[in-house]
């Protein structure tokens, strides 16, 4: 009896060790990510603070109030949020984060009067927001480990396109900035229309903007400048993103590991104490047999 | 064109990395609807909007670096010239034979049907050729 206990423990014992390989070797792939996603998240800065820098100048020469993408609208009647959470779960807290702190804010809105539209990016969002029953006007799916600019422009397009035609006032994205590999934030930013001090800004570069030449006309340079402007925006806003899920990924993954270890160890206690049980048992037996037979003769 | 012997720094960026960086004594660059423009040193501040185009950058070292940047912006100091393009290729990087495979595709479709889409990838492909010394 004691015998069979000892090999069901073995056998679970197996079983925690195959998944224990398993959640570390994810471990090892999230963490050798994050290095390449941290390195994408660096050489994108240059392009999106020089595009930065020129729409500032831009408008620092009296371009700006004409354009739909920077006029703010005086009644916000329907607010679109684009959430970027993960493909895949496995990554502890990343999807929910990003979902909840989405939601609080449709509710807020709901509370006020206006009305919500989603843009997903990631299947967990996707999942999420239809199964609830929210307004979900179109999911990108499929990229958001790595995502290319194409991506971003893909997004970036459909986001102006439902802008410029009026059914949303206001667009926000919800991400999760990557500060460092042991800290990373979920985060509200609004894409569009694009806030006036992010265009104007306090730089002290301003000045010299008023002073450039043209060409063509700095309202055409605009007009194909402000969506170029919001796909390096969303672009950013997803290497964040992917950093941070491998980030969360791996520390999930780390403390599953652990986990692992930690019940190895304890099962492996149970069964050790198991088997020297049945092994006194055993030669308890031996030993009263014996006895039992030497005082017969 | 002020101090001859002043270098530009020049910078080529992409969304994803930093394509070029370096010293040059001149750029040649082609805008929506003024044509091709040459910076030298010390050219006043000016911004514009960039077509498909060949782009050329007169290495200080004597050398000149090609590149097909399909639009984008460039933005021009007296002593720097950026280009910002969400798509650009340097020489080195551009497969000649495939481009010009594309370019003969390109134009047996367009002969059939009109397409806005078509004419802008001819206009890349022919950027690209450019770019590679043919044409």
């Amino acid at each position: 009896m004691a015998g069979g206990q000892e090999r069901i423990l073995r056998g679970r014992i197996k079983s925690v060790q195959a998944t224990k390989k398993i959640t570390r070797a994810m471990e090892l792939i999230a963490a050798s990510r994050i290095v390449k996603a941290q390195q994408r998240v660096v050489a994108a800065v240059p392009y999106s603070d020089m595009i930065t820098e020129v729409v500032r100048d831009l408008s620092a020469a009296g371009s700006s109030s004409s354009m739909p993408l920077l006029a703010g609208r005086s009644e916000v009647k329907n607010v679109c949020y684009v959430a970027l959470t993960a493909d895949r779960g496995l990554c502890g807290g990343y999807n929910t984060g990003v979902m909840r702190a989405t939601e609080g804010e449709i509710k807020k809105d709901a509370l006020e009067g206006r009305s919500h539209t989603v843009i997903a990016i990631g299947r967990k969002a996707d999942g999420y927001f239809r199964f609830r029953g929210y307004n979900v006007a179109k999911s990108f799916t499929g990229f958001t480990d790595s995502p290319s600019y194409a991506n971003a422009k893909e997004i970036g397009e459909f986001v102006t396109e439902l802008y410029a035609s009026g059914q949303v006032d206001r667009v926000e994205l919800v991400y999760t900035r990557f500060i460092s590999s042991g800290t990373q934030e979920v985060v509200q930013r609004p894409l569009v229309p694009l806030e006036a001090e992010t265009v104007a800004g306090g730089d002290a570069k301003n000045a010299a903007g008023a002073d450039y030449e043209f060409e063509p006309s700095p309202e055409a340079i605009l007009e194909t400048l402000l969506p170029r402007y919001v796909e390096a925006r969303v672009y950013a806003a997803m290497l964040n993103a992917a950093a941070s899920e491998h980030a969360f990924r791996q520390r999930a993954m780390k403390s599953a590991t652990d986990n692992a270890e930690e019940l190895i160890n304890n099962l492996s206690r149970i069964m050790n104490r198991a088997r020297q049980d049945s092994i006194t048992t055993e030669i308890m037996e031996i030993v009263g047999g014996a006895e039992a037979m030497s005082s017969k003769n | 064109m002020a101090e001859s012997s002043g270098v530009l720094r020049v910078e080529v960026v992409s969304p994803e990395r930093v394509l070029f960086s370096g010293e040059s004594t001149q750029v040649i660059t082609r805008t929506m609807e003024g044509g091709e423009i040459a910076f030298l040193p010390g050219h006043a501040a000016f911004l514009g909007a960039l077509t498909e185009n060949h782009t050329r950058i007169y290495l200080s070292d004597g050398t000149i670096q090609n590149l097909a940047v399909h639009l984008g912006f460039v933005e021009v100091g007296p002593d720097h010239v950026t280009i910002l393009s969400d798509a650009a290729e340097l020489e080195e990087d551009i497969d000649v034979a495939a481009v010009r495979a594309t370019k003969i595709r390109l134009e047996e479709q367009l002969r059939t049907e009109q397409s806005a889409e078509i004419e802008a990838e001819l206009r890349r492909t022919d950027a690209r050729i450019a770019a590679t010394g043919g044409l």
